[in-house]
Formats: C-alpha cells, sequence, structure tokens
C-alpha cells in the first residue's frame, strides 16, 4: 500500500487519470496479458512507488478471481483490491447459480460494471484474462473509465507506454507457451528498464485447460537490456527464461 | 376429534377436506391462508392456485432435436375482440420465449420479471441467461408468494423454452405455482394437459426436427381441444429453432396455416373411422 510520508501528496489525494491528464499521473506498474495456443500468460512488476518511494518491491500485482481467472491491478491498490473482492464474491455466487465455471467474459463484465459505475470514484486500470470452455483463452482490457475491450494481448499501467509499439510489433497469434512466456518476460523487462514506476521482480501466471500456475522470476534474473549494472548471481529458481 | 372435515376418499382419510357434490375438495379451515399449514401436510392456498391453472386453456411446448416449439390454444371468447390480444406466448430475451397458462393478469406479471431477469443477466454477465438458470429463478420468485398470508401465490404457471447461446442444446422448463421447476422433453399445462401429455408420449421428441414438431403440436392443440365446452380458438406458435436463426419467433403465418390444415385433416380422418365403426 501507498503510506504517507514527507514530500508526498496527503494520503487520499486522488490521482487524476491518464498521463496525458493535467496534473495526472498513472501509478507505477506494468501489467500485461497475452493469449496463445491454449490460454494466457499473465505477467507484471512488483512495484509499488508512492513518488520516488518504493512502498512495496515485491508486490502482488496479480488476484485470483475464480478458479481459471485472474486479473491485473494497476492504479489505486485500494480501489483494485476492494473490486477484486467483489468480483471474487459475485463469480462465486455466480458458479454456483449456474453450475459450471465462470466464463472469462462474464468476469470482465462485473468488473466492467464496477468500474463504469463508480468511474468518478475510482482509480483502477484493470487487465482481466482466463481460460473457459467456451472461449478459450481470453483477455480483457478494462482501462480507467470503465471500458471493455477483449483484445488477444494488451498491456497496462504507466510502463505499458514503452512497450506499446513493441508488442505490437512482436505479438504474433498462436504462440506456444513458452514462447509466450519468454514474450511477456522479455516485454515486462523492457518496461521495467524505462519506467522508473515499475521494477523489481516479474510475476507469471499462466492459465489454460488443465487449471492455473503461478512463477516468479526473481529481480536479479530479470532481463537487461540497457547496460544496467547486473546483479550478483544468486540461488536457481523454479522459473527458465528463454 | 369429531368427524368434522372429515372425508374417507378411496380409503385413504384426509383431514380438512369436505367434498361438496362432485365439486372439487375444499379445506375446512386450513385453507384460508399461504402461511397455514393442514395437518396432512398441505398448503391448500397452493393446491387451489394450481385448480386454477387447471381451469385454464392449455398451453404446451416440445424440447426436438434442433430446437424448441412453444403452443397455446387461446380460446375465442368473443367475435369481437382483436385476435391479436390476449398473447400467451411472449418473447423474453434473443433466444427465450414463455407460454402462459392460467390467470392471464399474474400470468404477464411473470413474463415481465422473466423478461427483467434476461435483461439484468445480461447487463451484468455480459451474455445470455441459460434457460436453466431462468427457470430456477422464476421458481424462486414464486415460491416467495406461498409463504406470507398477505399475498397469494400466483395463479399461472409458465414454461420456458429456448436454446443455449453456446451449446446450441435446447430447453424447455415447466414452473408452477408451488415454486417447483422442472425441465421437459415435453410440456402441458391447463385443462388439457393430461389429453396433450398422452399424445407427447406417442412421439419421439428426440428425433423431431422443429417443422416436424410445429405440424405435431398443432396436432396436439386441435386434439385435445373442446369442442363442445369451448368455442372457437387460435393457435399461438413461437419457436427457437434452425430455420430462426436461434432466436425466438412466431412461426411463421404459412408454416402455421399449412400445420393446422394437416391437423384438421388429420382429425377429420378420425371422426370418419368413427362414424364407420357405428
Amino acid at each position: 500500500g501507498i503510506m504517507a510520508m514527507p514530500g508526498l501528496p496527503p494520503a487520499g489525494t486522488r490521482l487524476r487519470e491518464g498521463p496525458g491528464a493535467p496534473g495526472g499521473v498513472q501509478t507505477g506498474t506494468t501489467i500485461m496479458a497475452a493469449t496463445y495456443d491454449g490460454g494466457v500468460i499473465l505477467g507484471a512488476d512488483s512495484r509499488t512507488s508512492s513518488g520516488t518511494y518504493i512502498a512495496n518491491r515485491t508486490a502482488d500485482k496479480i488476484t485470483q478471481l475464480s478458479d481459471r481467472i485472474y486479473i491485473c491491478r494497476s492504479g489505486s491498490a485500494a480501489d483494485t483490491q476492494a473490486i477484486s473482492a467483489y468480483v471474487q464474491h459475485y463469480l462465486n455466487q455466480h458458479k454456483m447459480e449456474t453450475g459450471e465455471d465462470v466464463d472469462v467474459e462474464a468476469g470482465a463484465n462485473i468488473v466492467m460494471q464496477m468500474a463504469y459505475g463508480n468511474k468518478d470514484r475510482l482509480s483502477a486500470g484493470m487487465i482481466v484474462a482466463g481460460w473457459d470452455m467456451h472461449e478459450g483463452g481470453s483477455v480483457w482490457a478494462v482501462p480507467m473509465g470503465g471500458t471493455l475491450l477483449r483484445q488477444p494481448v494488451t498491456a497496462g499501467g504507466s510502463g505499458s507506454i514503452y512497450i506499446s509499439g513493441w508488442i505490437d510489433k512482436f505479438w504474433k497469434p498462436g504462440m506456444t507457451k513458452e514462447e509466450c512466456k519468454a514474450f511477456v518476460v522479455k516485454a515486462i523487462s523492457l518496461a521495467m528498464s524505462r519506467d522508473g514506476s515499475s521494477g523489481g521482480c516479474i510475476r507469471i501466471i499462466t492459465i489454460n485447460k488443465e487449471g492455473s500456475t503461478k512463477e516468479f522470476l526473481p529481480g536479479n534474473q530479470v532481463p537487461l537490456h540497457h547496460d544496467e549494472l547486473k546483479q550478483p548471481a544468486a540461488e536457481s529458481t523454479a522459473m527458465e527464461v528463454a | 376429534e369429531s368427524n368434522l372435515g372429515r372425508r374417507k376418499e378411496g380409503g385413504k382419510e384426509e383431514k380438512g377436506v369436505a367434498r361438496v357434490g362432485n365439486m372439487s375438495s375444499v379445506g375446512t379451515g386450513y385453507d384460508l391462508s399461504a402461511s397455514t399449514f393442514s395437518p396432512d401436510g398441505r398448503v391448500f392456498q397452493i393446491n387451489y392456485a394450481l385448480k386454477a391453472v387447471e381451469n385454464s386453456s392449455t398451453s404446451v411446448a416440445l424440447r426436438v432435436k434442433d430446437g424448441v416449439i412453444l403452443g397455446a390454444e387461446k380460446l375465442v371468447i368473443s367475435k369481437m375482440i382483436s385476435p391479436e390480444s390476449g398473447r400467451r406466448v411472449h418473447m423474453v430475451d434473443h433466444g427465450i420465449g414463455v407460454a402462459i397458462s392460467g390467470f392471464v393478469a399474474d400470468a404477464r406479471q411473470l413474463v415481465a420479471r422473466c423478461q427483467e431477469e434476461a435483461f439484468s443477466y445480461r447487463d451484468i454477465f455480459g451474455s445470455t441467461i441459460p434457460v436453466r438458470v431462468l427457470a430456477q429463478r422464476m421458481a424462486n420468485y414464486m415460491q416467495v408468494y406461498t409463504l406470507y398470508s398477505y399475498v397469494r401465490p400466483f395463479g399461472a404457471s409458465i414454461l420456458i423454452a429456448g436454446v443455449d447461446e453456446e451449446n446450441h442444446q435446447p430447453q424447455v422448463f415447466q414452473v408452477e405455482p408451488t415454486g417447483i421447476t422442472v425441465g421437459c422433453f415435453g410440456a402441458a399445462i391447463g385443462k388439457g394437459r393430461q389429453s396433450a401429455k398422452t399424445e407427447m408420449e406417442k412421439l419421439d421428441l428426440a428425433n423431431l426436427t422443429c417443422e416436424e414438431a410445429v405440424k405435431e403440436l398443432a396436432k396436439i392443440i386441435h386434439t385435445i381441444h373442446d369442442d363442445i365446452k369451448d368455442k372457437n380458438f387460435i393457435l399461438e406458435l413461437g419457436w427457437v429453432s434452425p430455420q430462426s436463426n436461434y432466436k425466438y419467433e412466431r412461426v411463421p403465418r404459412e408454416l402455421v396455416a399449412q400445420a393446422e390444415k394437416a391437423a384438421k385433416e388429420a382429425l377429420g380422418d378420425l371422426s370418419d373411422m368413427e362414424e364407420e365403426d357405428i
């Protein structure tokens, strides 16, 4: 969470949406989700910053909404956590009522209803992604303001602007799971290397018919791009990066 | 305990039930409100609500191989009434229709509620309400009206029929004033329901197409219609079929006309046969 510190805007000040808005700043994050042949990969950095202070360098910005639906959160941590809690609850009820696993579209729609219905009070840019038996893998962007847009690949947060062009150029449909994972890792690491508000570690979630898998790439193993100082080697982790 | 209010019915004693001549049974004292059980575990108000449905004209729904058909026997009580009015088969969502029997005024409210539920589901979840979810919601809604003394149960039953969007699976559900819903291959409500069910059981519903089913349904309704007690009727038909792109539509007029003609001919043949026997 963001704590009140000297030199920072007073606690409770609403940060206005969009880098272009007058006086507005998007809270530091890079989040993204991409479809591949058989499912989706979600990725996020792990930095929560307030101005120059990094409040949490190992944040988990990807939250589970149901068995095979996850949400990437950017903007106000409080707002996105509150939305996530509501949506988890509604999706659970929905699953009871239909007797089936919830479609990603349903989860995304509920997120959109909350975002749009409270647009004047929220600061939340989210990406809902997952797998269901009707559509397979799908990615739904819910940016600030409450638009709902299904896309094959999308990124959000302050770091996303630095990689939009790169994603357009290098994403292709029908990638394998490993190709897509490497794609997401590279994209987020590129954003982290340019956006001061994004950094730390990379968290990756893979969702497909079999279920969901959470993985973690520690900070010293994040790919480097611009002569950054290399970190000392540490113990190996579960995740291999192509 | 006195024997007041007790009658033996076929050997089985029923408490609180008196038979007045050949008329339907009347509960003595335990039937004044829906919040009262009778000693033998009934809520008579619900039974009476079902009676209201039994006394009204018939509605039928068929679940067949590639879709669903809804039909209603709309009795014409006066030639002065516009034939379009008093709709018995309604659309509640793109791919779901509802047929009604019983108190038309009560049934109208149920149809409106179906439409609201379907709309709000789409609003919240972004997709079409599955037919089974709608049926269960309507059952839950109707059940509430069986709990309190200051309301009465709905005097109407509905048949909800549709084709689920994602898997093109046809579904038919019957929802009653009791608050029960049951999924059916063939459903009938109203005065002719027993005869209609007898006719339906002769059909191989799982292998009928919608076009064939329209003819069968027309025949069923013409068969069960009581020419003596009731006067003319209009056959209202709706379907969700491949021909309608799995959207709820009134069955096209030409098809209805063909189906009715075939039905009348089939019945005409039968009555000829009866005369020969005599």
